[in-house]
């Protein structure tokens, strides 16, 4: 179907994410081989073109590299194959594991979670993003836009808002100084995830309340894991346990699918720009 | 001199052992010429950090250089220790790794430039001490304060402690005989609230006569946890300056690094003047400090990444299975029945050394370091080279370009050696034409010597 580049926020994604990449690689010395980001890329274009061959829908790549592009700058390792391991997950999640119309996992994480989980081979880096501020609120920013143009605004700031919350009582409670806290919250992976992979329209719900008790619930999970389990992939975690969660929310507080190029949030733009039902909904899997 | 030193909470013990190394051999990667070692470092504490799943073996040693008397610590630890959990090892093994795994220096030696070149690759490819337990009399006090068990380990005698409050805890300890720094009970609070019990130890010093040593044996001690972190606060309450830590882990899976700070590797593998030969402890110090800026003084600095199993080149010898078990390697076969049940193992050592090196304060670090282990097995060493010119007779074509090539060559290292290091590019230019590497072009040979010349010389 037709959608307008520039009413698509994947595109903007794509643009935002590229920059972070870019900086990663020059200022950051980062560690991610060219060569496996172009393994990364071209696996998930690979089994993104199959999977639409088979259930014969047209394919649509913008997805399949905000996935690369996710999935390199968060998930490391030595070799090229857990990289590649993790893009073909990712990708085939969202043709094989589908409820009602939608693919349940969100794809970067399903492919991150499985490899942490099941093998050595691959893992994350909290700290490698470093806590610098302005980079903090550069990839705010970025993501601001991104989100909102994505109708998904309140997802990032509601999980973001909740999981500072958490920490500042906790913090107070320890009688630590609000620097502790602070330094996690600007923790560059945290904002990363909070706003270009927790806030997928696609695998957040559709409905508002549900999707406020969807992020929320992240965070919740994310800060127990962190600091009563003292595990360092919480986040991750959390949002592959609410992705299992979200249908019975969706069933709970239903409401139309999202699709991608849909207007920001309604309180803003009370008329829509097209009649709900003047489409027919786009390829289910892209 | 009681010294603030008293007062620095976190490590132990003094480090005055030298050790012999057995340095100079060649390998593949350049001559090895000199390491950049702990020592260099005042108030440098080193810890070694042993992990596998939640078990976790920590040796700790600082460079304390007060009264053995006044000698205290106060470590925080996730649990009530028992005697067999603690122990006190020897200097010269922490020594043996810090020479393993110090950044070095390196040296080649170009060869004749008429001669067909080849090129280098530069891919940087519980002995028991005599314990004697006093007996855990399991009593609170009325300052919140319980006693869950003391021992006598080595020259230490050890307390355990759970609190209740932290005002409490302060007050026992003073009473006690510690020296609390100002600031420290809000800490102590934040730790009495996450369930901490704290391990403190002065120096028993008739145990420690006995010992006849003039310095404090690294303490050790071995439980499970899932958290894997090393408690800093305590010792920024003090702020005397920065601190200086070197975290030293061996592991099983691959190299470790904070999550909650960056770790950054120190920029390695660079060419620079010959004449920092002579002074490769403040390069390394100047460059670290540099660095150290540069990161906004935020960072953790990888300084070594190595498969235990061999080195290239190296600093030392590898630590031997022996030297490994000692520390708290469990899950390889010791010569000894070790603390942890022993399972069948493979040849290789299967031990992955990281060393990291922080310069801290209260104001960067206001966290303490949290770590996690990573499947990254790729070697890092911080390695930089020396490379002589040669100086040998040569007068064929080749012999004229690479002439002409030095100086530019030389340049090139002047640059990096100051902006390493921040030091003046003038001064170093100055050393290197000191030190022989002289900046003038050298004078050309005329062709025509090399038609008739070259023929009357040579064959």
């Amino acid at each position: 179907m037709a959608l307008s580049p520039i009413r698509d926020p994947r595109l903007y994604q794509i643009m935002a994410l590229s920059g972070v990449l870019a900086f990663g690689w020059t200022a950051r010395a980062f560690e991610i081989d060219p060569l496996q980001f172009a393994a990364v890329v071209i696996t998930c274009c690979a089994v993104q073109w199959l999977g639409s061959f088979l259930i014969a829908s047209r394919a649509d790549f913008k997805s399949a590299l905000v996935t690369s592009l996710s999935l390199t700058l968060l998930l490391r390792a030595d070799a090229i194959w857990p990289l590649v391991a993790a893009a073909a997950i990712a990708i085939f999640s969202k043709f094989s594991i589908r409820l009602g119309g939608k693919h349940i996992f969100n794809p970067a994480n399903i492919g991150i979670v499985t490899m942490i989980l099941l093998t050595d081979a691959a893992w994350t880096t909290p700290g490698q993003w470093g806590t610098a501020v302005w980079f903090a609120m550069a990839l705010a920013g970025a993501g601001l836009f991104v989100t909102y143009r994505a109708a998904r605004i309140d997802v990032p700031l509601i999980f973001l808002g909740s999981f500072a919350a958490l920490m500042i009582v906790r913090a107070l409670w320890l009688g630590d100084p609000l620097s502790i806290p602070l330094l996690r919250l600007q923790n560059g992976a945290l904002i990363l995830f909070s706003f270009f992979m927790i806030s997928d329209p696609k695998t957040t719900p559709d409905g508002a309340i549900s999707r406020a008790v969807f992020a929320f619930g992240a965070a919740l999970i994310a800060f127990i894991l962190n600091f009563n389990f003292f595990n360092s992939d919480g986040i991750f975690y959390a949002l592959f346990i609410m992705t299992i969660l979200r249908p019975l929310l969706e069933w709970l507080d239903p409401a139309p699918h999202y699709r991608w190029g849909d207007p920001a949030p309604p309180l803003k733009f009370p008329v829509r720009l097209k009649p709900k039902t003047a489409a027919p909904h786009p390829a289910p899997a892209e | 001199m009681t010294r603030s030193l008293k007062k620095s909470l976190f490590a132990a013990a003094a480090s005055v052992a030298a050790l012999t190394l057995t340095g100079g051999a060649v390998a593949f990667c350049g001559f090895y010429v000199a390491k950049a070692d702990t020592k260099l470092f005042n108030k440098a504490s080193k810890v070694v950090l042993v992990r596998d799943n939640d078990r976790t073996v920590i040796s700790m040693a600082n460079d304390y250089q007060g009264e053995l008397e006044e000698f205290a610590i106060v470590i925080p630890v996730p649990v009530v220790l028992e005697e067999e959990q603690i122990h006190v090892t020897e200097n010269a093994i922490l020594d043996h790794l810090d020479a393993y795994t110090a950044p070095r220096l390196v040296e080649y030696f170009d060869e004749d430039p008429c001669m067909v070149y080849r090129r280098y690759e530069e891919s940087a490819v519980m002995s028991a001490a005599p314990d004697e337990a006093v007996g855990g009399a399991r009593q609170k006090n009325s300052l919140g304060v319980t006693v869950e068990a003391e021992y006598t380990v080595g020259e230490y005698d050890i307390q355990l402690l759970s609190a209740d409050q932290s005002g409490g805890l302060a007050q026992w300890l003073v009473e006690n005989g510690y020296k609390l720094p100002e600031g420290a009970e809000p800490v102590l609070e934040s730790y009495i609230k996450q369930g901490t019990k704290f391990f403190v130890a002065k120096v028993n010093l008739e145990e420690q006569s006995k010992t006849g040593l003039k310095y404090l044996r690294p303490l050790q001690i071995a439980f499970e946890s899932p958290r894997f972190m090393l408690p800093i606060r305590l010792g920024t309450v003090n702020a005397d300056g920065k601190q200086e830590l070197f975290v030293f882990a061996l592991t099983r899976t691959g190299r470790i690094e904070t999550t909650n700070y960056r770790t950054v590797k120190l920029p390695t593998g660079m060419d620079i003047p010959l004449y920092v030969k002579e002074e490769f402890g403040a390069f390394y110090k100047s460059m670290f400090e540099t660095q150290v800026k540069k990161e906004n003084e935020r960072a953790v600095f990888l300084e070594y990444a190595w498969d235990m199993n061999w080195c290239d080149p190296c600093a030392a010898d590898p630590l031997s299975r022996d030297e490994l078990r000692e520390l708290g390697v469990f899950w390889i076969d010791g010569g000894e029945p070790g603390i942890q049940p022993r399972r069948p193992m493979p040849q290789a050592q299967d031990v992955f050394v990281t060393r990291l090196h922080v310069s801290y304060d209260a104001t960067h670090f206001p966290e303490d370091l949290m770590f996690k282990e990573t499947g990254d097995r790729s070697n890092y060493q911080g390695r930089y080279v020396l490379r002589h010119p040669y100086t040998g007779d040569a007068t064929c074509e080749a012999a004229d370009d690479y002439r002409a090539g030095l100086p530019k060559r030389f340049e090139k290292e002047a640059q990096t050696l100051a902006s390493l290091t921040g030091w003046d590019i003038e001064d170093v230019r100055e050393k290197m034409a000191g030190a022989d590497q002289s900046f003038e072009p050298p004078k050309k040979t005329p062709w025509w010597k090399r038609i008739w010349g070259e023929d009357k010389k040579d064959t």
